[in-house]
This record gives C-alpha cells, sequence and structure tokens, in this order.
C-alpha cells in the first residue's frame, strides 16, 4: 500500500495523474509536463512535497554534532539562515543531500529526501550514539507529522504574502512578512495561529518558497496558495515538471547524480563541503581527492538538435571513431526551455571540460553533444532572483 | 472516454489504419497520445521499408517514457509525415489528423487483416 500525503483528495479533485514514487503515490502531472514546465519559469508553481523528511537536532552540541557529520559548515549559519550540505559515510560517499537551517541558537532544522528518511535517520541516530556530547544533542524526527508545499516562479513573490491574511509575524519572526526573507532564509509565520516555518528556497531554479506545515494545515495552506495565486499565473505542478526543472538547473537527484558511490567532490559540490572545520565523516577522502583530482566528474552536457529526448542510463561515449564508453547518463530530459536533449553523466576527468564533444547512444544510435558549463538554464538577463546573503 | 473514429480501424498496440486511395494511413489513437501525454519527439520509419504487421516500425517519446510503434499492416512505407517530428505536440492535439506518421501500401487486402473495429477496439479501452 503507497503513502499518501495529506494533499492527496487535493490532487485527485486536480485531476492529477498518479505515479509510485520513493514508497508513495504523488502527482506526476495535472496539466501536462511541458505546461506546468513553463509555468513555473514564466509565472509560479505550486508542489506538494509533503513526502519529503524532517528531522530537529537541538541542544548545546547540536551544531558541533551535525558539523561532525554533514560536510557543510553550520558556523556560517545565523538565526534564520540555511544551507545545501551533504550526509557522507566514512568513505565520502554520499548517503543523502539535505538542507540544514538555524531556526535558533542551538536549533537547527534538516529537511531531507523522501526516498533517504529512514537511511538518514539511522545513520544520524547511531552517529548520535558515538558521539561524546550526546547528552548536549536532541534529535527528534518530525517527518510524520509536518507536511510540505514549494511555491516557485517569478510571480510568487507578488502574491505569497497575501497567503496569510493580517499580519501573521511571529515573535520570533526573521521579517514581518514572507517577501522580507532573503534567499536561504527561513522563518516562521503564524497561519491562523499555527507556526508554519517558511524559508526561501528550491529546486526549481526560480524565486520562491518552501513552506513546511503540520499536516493538520497543509490543505488550508494548499488551498489558499492557489487561491490568491491563480490570477497571477500559479498552477498545481508535479514531479514530472519537477524533474525536469531540477535537471535544467544541474542540481542533483540523489539516486541519480549522487549515491553511496559517488563523492561531493566528484559531483562539483566543492563548495558545500566546510574545508576549515574540524573533522567530519568522510573528510578524509575528499581532502585527498581535492588535493590529488578525482578520476571521473559529474558534467552537464546537451546533445544536437533533432536528436531524441535523453534519459537516465544511455551510454556516453567518446566522441569521433571508435567512440569509446565513457559512462552512463545520470539524468536526461527534453529541456522544455531550451528544446534539445539535455543530461548529466560521469565521465573521465579528461573529457569533463566544457566544449568537448561526446556521444551519447539513443536506441543503438549515436548522437552528437557537447559538454556545457553548468547550470545549463540560464534565467534571462534582467530577470534576477533575490541575492543570498 | 477517448475519441475513436468510427471510420478507422485499430491495432491492439493503438495505432488506428485509414483507407485512403489504396493507401493505409497510420498514427496512434486519442486514448494513446493521452497515455503518453506532452509528445516531444517522433521518430519514422524510412520511406521504402518494407514492414511486416506487428513490426516495431517507429518511436513516439514523451518527457517520461519512450514508446515504440507498431506496423498496424504489412505493407511498403510510400510516405512519412515529413512535418511531424518538428511538431511532435501534433501527436497529442490531432492524433487522428496532422499528427499522422506514415504510409503504407498494404501488402494484402484489407479483409485478410486483423485489425479492430472502432467499437471492439473502444471496448478494449474503455
Amino acid at each position: 500500500m503507497l503513502k499518501r500525503t495529506p494533499l492527496f483528495e487535493a490532487h485527485r479533485r486536480l485531476g492529477a495523474r498518479l505515479v509510485e514514487f520513493g514508497g508513495w503515490e504523488m502527482p506526476i502531472q495535472y496539466t501536462g509536463i511541458l505546461d506546468e514546465h513553463k509555468t513555473v519559469r514564466q509565472a509560479a508553481g505550486v508542489f506538494d512535497i509533503s513526502h519529503m523528511g524532517e528531522a530537529f537536532v537541538r541542544g548545546s552540541a547540536a551544531e558541533d554534532f551535525l558539523n561532525t557529520v554533514l560536510t557543510n559548515d553550520l558556523r556560517k549559519l545565523g538565526v534564520g539562515q540555511g544551507q545545501y550540505t551533504l550526509l557522507c559515510n566514512r568513505a565520502g560517499g554520499v548517503i543523502d543531500d539535505l538542507f540544514a537551517y538555524r531556526t535558533g541558537p542551538l536549533d537547527f532544522l534538516l529537511i531531507i529526501n523522501a526516498s533517504r528518511v529512514d537511511v538518514d535517520l539511522a545513520w544520524l541516530t547511531a552517529r548520535l550514539l558515538e558521539y561524546p556530547g550526546r547528552d548536549e544533542v536532541q534529535m527528534t524526527d518530525a517527518t510524520d507529522r509536518l507536511s510540505a508545499v514549494a511555491v516557485q516562479g517569478p510571480k510568487v513573490v507578488e502574491f505569497i504574502d497575501a497567503v496569510f491574511p493580517g499580519s501573521f509575524a511571529m515573535e520570533d519572526s526573521l521579517a514581518t512578512r514572507p517577501s522580507e526573507l532573503k534567499r536561504n532564509r527561513i522563518s516562521v509565520f503564524s497561519f491562523a495561529g499555527t507556526p508554519v516555518w517558511f524559508a526561501r528556497t528550491g529546486y526549481t531554479g526560480e524565486d520562491g518558497f518552501e513552506i513546511v506545515a503540520p499536516n493538520a494545515v497543509v490543505n488550508e495552506v494548499w488551498e489558499r496558495l492557489l487561491s490568491v495565486g491563480t490570477p497571477y499565473g500559479l498552477k498545481p505542478c508535479g514531479l514530472g515538471a519537477r524533474d525536469t526543472l531540477r535537471t535544467e538547473m544541474c542540481f542533483p537527484l540523489y539516486g541519480h547524480e549522487l549515491s553511496e558511490e559517488t563523492t561531493p567532490v566528484e559531483a562539483g559540490l566543492e563548495v558545500f563541503v566546510g574545508w576549515d572545520k574540524a573533522d567530519f565523516c568522510g573528510r578524509q577522502t575528499l581532502v585527498a581527492q581535492r588535493a590529488e583530482g578525482t578520476k571521473r566528474r559529474l558534467i552537464a552536457f546537451r546533445v544536437a538538435a533533432g536528436a531524441p529526448p535523453l534519459r537516465e542510463h544511455y551510454r556516453v561515449l567518446a566522441d569521433g571513431g571508435d567512440g569509446t564508453p565513457l559512462g552512463e547518463t545520470t539524468s536526461g530530459t527534453m529541456s522544455p526551455s531550451l528544446g534539445v536533449g539535455i543530461g548529466m553523466a560521469y565521465v573521465p576527468v579528461e573529457f569533463a571540460e566544457p566544449g568537448r564533444p561526446l556521444m551519447i547512444e539513443v536506441r543503438g544510435r549515436r548522437y552528437p553533444a557537447e559538454v556545457v558549463k553548468k547550470p545549463l538554464y540560464r534565467r534571462p538577463v534582467g530577470t534576477v532572483p533575490p541575492k543570498p546573503v | 472516454m477517448s475519441n475513436v473514429p468510427r471510420d478507422l480501424r485499430y491495432a491492439k498496440s493503438h495505432e488506428w489504419v485509414r483507407l485512403s486511395e489504396g493507401l493505409a494511413v497510420v498514427g496512434i489513437s486519442d486514448h494513446a497520445q493521452h497515455e503518453l501525454t506532452d509528445v516531444v519527439f517522433v521518430e519514422l520509419p524510412a520511406v521504402g521499408r518494407n514492414l511486416r504487421a506487428g513490426e516495431a516500425c517507429a518511436v513516439v517519446e514523451s518527457v517520461k517514457t519512450a514508446s515504440d510503434i507498431y506496423a498496424p499492416i504489412s505493407g511498403e512505407v510510400v510516405e512519412v509525415n515529413a512535418a511531424l517530428p518538428a511538431n511532435p505536440g501534433w501527436v497529442n492535439t490531432a492524433p487522428y489528423g496532422e499528427g499522422w506518421f506514415f504510409k503504407l501500401r498494404p501488402a494484402a487486402p484489407p479483409e485478410a487483416d486483423s485489425l479492430l473495429s472502432a467499437e471492439q477496439y473502444e471496448s478494449q479501452v474503455g
């Protein structure tokens, strides 16, 4: 029996096409992946992300403990700030990628991938048991009582404040309204008396928010978003568009670009590693890779116009002659914004420079492709999202 | 309920056939395009190719899936919809019209094929 989020009936009423994802029955599309993708790039889309996991880690040693298991440096975060980070095993392989927010001086909120909730929590629990200061750390899994929605697109900032009518700043709020939050910042607001988290982050490359709410109010949040946002072009969007949007941005997806067999250095995520902080799980391998280089690297590429859409597990070959196999695509799609096939793959580091020609094999035929600098999609000039602080 | 025009005949694999001036025009049904969702790519067979009924001869891809198209009857490909690769969305918007794939010169008379009537196909897809 697949799990369903509290928004399941809302998806059914909207005519969503549902699929299985990580043990959940989730909407893959409502009006169509291309339409939803375009809508997020040009106006706004709202996604049910309630299947994701939430964990609170609190206490006087919470920062220190998390800094021993996460790659990024939590010391950089003031209250209300968040960072993308990775959880690595002892060999530097990625257990999960996640977002960590400092919600209070000694309080952290972790947002983790739906498919990795059990693995992450088991790992963190085991590491906490070994941590000398464990009496000063309390970790709580809040996944089952919290839901979340992502609202993304250039128009979101125009209607987001109207979602909660009246004043909704709470005593500890960083800002008096969501639109004042800077990128990667989080604050709590009152939704008719219930505290709800707003974070100015996303997985689409557009401006927007991820809203974390107790299960009991997420339906009202969803309905309210659609009610105030629809006149601005807001549409419900499913996992299909979520995937094409993040692929255009070259954001990794766990299980594709990231796994326990890949390291953050191979994936090009060095900037999310706290090289200056004290020891953390996997540090030794990552430091060695950074010093000596890696054998392979994650690249983004586009194929020639007219080629079929790309998907995962397509063979990537060296250009010309013998077409030496280099690897397999980790993700791929027909880019709705660019109109050509795009994808990512791990290739030997010699082949990883932008401009390098490659070939992608689709159904036995080879199509020319080119390594490009990430991201594959860049927002048109003049429409820059708010700067991170 | 999908659209199943009465004047066409259908393969179990969701291709339709329209006989026109001795040639069989082939496309995919409204049910099929709806299941596929947004079509972003089509690959057509080469003109001159001889197909056996049931042989995979074309490809249609949506964002999420790639599907084979099968020759509904045996015959020679005499024409393809050359404008379709540049307009893959026609498969969704006009599956029985502009979204046609190719035309065959049938190898055998219509009575010899095992295509379904509109009513039979409709009861298959519901």
